[in-house]
């Protein structure tokens, strides 16, 4: 530990762009990381994407995120040194692990864990006390209540106690809906704070049948923003929800709601705020995604800053766009509790006349972790802690699982669906959320939840042709490259066991997969059927959850082969700095 | 159809989507069911365009319909989702500030056959059309105002997606 800490004193090569100098002398905790110039009359903290980590994890930030047409090279497709170059980020510093996948397991060591809600706490008390009382706002942009086992068998109401107390005052939602309607319902009953979706309707037969809604003459089912009084001035949030939850989860957890962009709408809703309730600012507390949000702050005007999440970005500087109205401020705050936005506005006379934004990493090893956090994580926690403490594996690898087309912790899912299921190919969702485990540290069950707890988690196997497996693939890729983001649902490409093949991402649906071949060489047939194990259906399935499955392969002492027969080759991407190595 | 007679007065939502709702399911055996079954209705002429419903290319159907081109417009706006809820049913409306419409049509140009409605606009009628839509696949949707004896479009790409996976 005090290694560490000198670790940090010494090397703590923080970004000039994000964090203030660490005043050295001092000498305390290190914690002058967090001491941060004070600016402006208003202060938001945002928090996205934590996905239930409640205590400090490990999370590698991916190597590889690609950007394609207008998207690439441009922020949040930027990795490895091509990241570092572009903020001001010096190699081999806290700043360095925490922002990219460069050496992580060697940073892992000197730099410990980050995130932690207790941790989080005493950081979040500490910004709002330096600014003092009613300047100050705590945000969160959804993905709260969804990411461990815990949080899953609780429906998020672990996570809605936590929030109480961290002081989260208005949310927006994505997995959070995965829940259903009325988990959701009770659980906003105990939130102290708001729940905002500006883009959340009634479908018409909904309507017709007369359910709940927040404003029926619209059929708008959310609260769509609040206004705060923060140093004297009126600061709007808008929530956005996740656009695609009913397309990319079971449709039957939301059937009475449609979703979307709904930019028209929104576009609305700001010009009322603006002309009718004259606020100082207009912050859209958004689960878009960041290529969203940057279309999207293109297009829509009046907004001036994007507090953004779902792609799990950790973006140290907000990206300007131009719009008809002015410009708007794009934020992505990362995932997994590892990062606490701090936006400092000056606001003056009905607008903004200054921003100062930066990204702080939560470095659990500088941070006291706040004990009456602390007590109630414990508290959440003890009913389950036993039954999950059992060790079931211990990783002969790093198992991370963030990047474009694969990781080794989706690779460990696919041999074990494969080898329990008896299939030739296995098929695992590209979810970003999921924590990362150092080789020869033990794997608890709850450590395979957290990579695992969904609620719709059944395992399938079932008989596809060559063709059908193709056609997929290209369905989810068109996902994470249409040249259009709007027509993008975030999330990462369907992992694949068994089965390597070539994609050429700027290619256009139908033809960026090619290539297609099983473990053992043999190209696909497009006639013939295989017979292919996965997770995660929009589908009801039948077979067992699949923390179950891969806890019975693991239990039974085996990790991964060192051949894997699968793999991704990609072409037309040479020198896209998304790329900096496997993943 | 939305065929409010005045202009001026502004309707009541919650009413606005009863009548949308209705005439969504009065029209869907328009959009959906085989041509052959459908009655003779209103349309860009006052034959039902049997031609037209049997084409299945959207230029051919289009062709059939009109019997001429169309020309892009940002007059005519065209809402539908940029990836589909659920295929089956895909939510569409067209509204226009364009004077003298005679006519409103949707093509979906992935469908079997790729006319999927047209609707005849009265005189002194507000241009507005909501539809529900079955989308097979990935489709551009067209949309076709006729004005002034002229024909204008919208088009819009709309994803059909096996869904899942998202992040």
């Amino acid at each position: 530990m005090a290694i560490r800490r000198r670790d940090f004193l010494k090397r703590a090569g923080l970004a000039a762009a994000t964090l203030t100098l660490p005043r050295l002398a001092r000498g305390t905790e290190a914690a002058s990381i967090y001491d941060l110039e004070r600016f402006g009359n208003a202060r938001i903290l945002h928090i996205t994407d934590t996905h239930a980590q409640l205590n400090p994890v490990y999370f590698r930030e991916p190597s590889v995120n690609i950007g394609i047409g207008e998207m690439a090279g441009r922020p949040p497709h930027l990795v490895g040194r091509a990241f570092l170059e572009r903020f001001g980020i010096r190699p081999d510093s806290a700043d360095a692990y925490a922002f990219t996948c460069l050496e992580f397991e060697k940073s892992a060591g000197r730099f410990g864990k980050l995130g932690g809600f207790a941790h989080l706490k005493t950081l979040v008390d500490r910004l709002r006390a330096d600014v003092g009382e009613r300047r100050s706002l705590l945000v969160d942009g959804g993905d709260l209540w969804q990411g461990t086992g815990l949080a899953n068998v609780m429906q998020g109401r672990d996570m809605v106690e936590v929030a109480n107390l961290l002081g989260i005052e208005a949310m927006t939602g994505h997995w959070e809906f995965t829940y259903g309607e009325q988990a959701l319902r009770d659980n906003l009953e105990r939130f102290k704070g708001e729940f905002l979706a500006q883009n959340v309707f009634l479908t018409e037969e909904a309507a017709f049948n007369d359910a709940p809604a927040f404003d029926k003459a619209i059929g708008r089912v959310f609260k769509p923003s609040i206004i705060k009084e923060l140093g004297g001035r009126r600061v709007a949030i808008v929530g956005q929800a996740f656009p695609y939850t009913p397309i990319a989860h079971p449709k039957r957890f939301t059937p009475d709601w449609s979703f979307g962009i709904r930019e028209e709408e929104l576009q609305k809703h700001v010009d009322v705020l603006r002309g009718t309730d004259k606020v100082d600012a207009v912050v859209l507390l958004s689960h878009n995604g960041m290529d969203v949000d940057l279309k999207l702050a293109s297009r829509v005007t009046g907004i001036d800053v994007i507090l953004g999440g779902h792609t799990h970005d950790a973006v140290p500087q907000p990206m300007p766009v131009k719009n008809a109205g002015g410009t708007t401020l794009v934020t992505n705050a990362g995932s997994n509790g590892k990062f606490l936005a701090v936006l400092d506005l000056a606001l003056d006379g009905g607008k903004v006349s200054d921003v100062r934004y930066r990204l702080l990493p939560v470095y659990s090893e500088l941070l006291r972790p706040d004990p009456a956090m602390a007590e109630l994580i414990g508290r959440v926690r003890a009913p389950h802690v036993a039954d999950w403490s059992e060790k079931i594996a211990t990783p002969d690898r790093l198992l991370y699982r963030r990047g474009n087309f694969s990781g080794p912790m989706d690779e460990l899912i696919c041999t074990a669906l494969r080898t329990e299921l008896n299939a030739e190919i296995a098929l695992s969702p590209g979810f970003r959320w999921g924590v990362t485990a150092l080789s020869g540290q033990a794997m608890t069950m709850e450590d395979l939840l957290a990579e695992t707890a969904i609620t719709y988690p059944e395992t399938y196997v079932q008989e596809m042709t060559g063709a059908e497996i193709k056609d997929l693939l290209e369905d989810v890729c068109d996902n994470l490259f249409n040249a259009d983001p709007y027509y993008q649902q975030g999330g990462d490409m369907v992992r694949a066991g068994g089965l390597s093949y070539t994609c050429t991402p700027d290619a256009a649906i139908g033809s960026r997969i090619s290539e297609l071949k099983l473990g053992n060489g043999k190209s696909l047939s497009a006639s013939h059927r295989y017979k292919v194990a996965g997770w995660a259906s929009v589908n009801g399935q039948p077979g067992a959850p699949v923390w179950d499955v891969v806890g019975k392969y693991l239990r039974s002492g085996r990790m991964m082969p060192e051949r894997l027969g699968s793999g991704v080759t990609l072409k037309g991407v040479d020198g896209n700095p998304g790329i900096a190595g496997q993943g | 159809m939305t065929t409010t007679p005045k202009p001026h007065w502004r309707p009541h939502p919650t009413r606005r989507l009863i009548l949308r709702g209705a005439a969504s399911v009065a029209l869907l055996g328009l959009g959906n069911l085989p041509f052959a079954a459908a009655p003779a209705r209103a349309a860009a002429n006052d034959k039902y365009p049997e031609e037209a419903f049997r084409q299945k290319s959207e230029a051919d159907a289009i062709k059939a319909l009109y019997g001429k081109t169309a020309e892009p417009s940002d007059k005519v706006k065209l809402d539908a989702p940029e990836i589909a809820e659920n295929g089956g049913v895909v939510p569409i409306s067209v509204t226009t500030t364009l004077e003298k419409v005679s006519s409103i049509s949707f093509f979906v140009a992935e469908n079997p056959s790729a006319l999927a409605a047209s609707y005849r606009i009265p005189d002194g009628t507000i241009p507005a059309v909501a539809n529900r839509l079955k989308m097979a696949r990935t489709t551009k949707l067209t949309a076709i105002v006729e004005a002034d004896g002229k024909l204008y479009s919208a088009t819009k790409e709309v994803k059909v997606t096996v869904g899942g996976c998202g992040g």
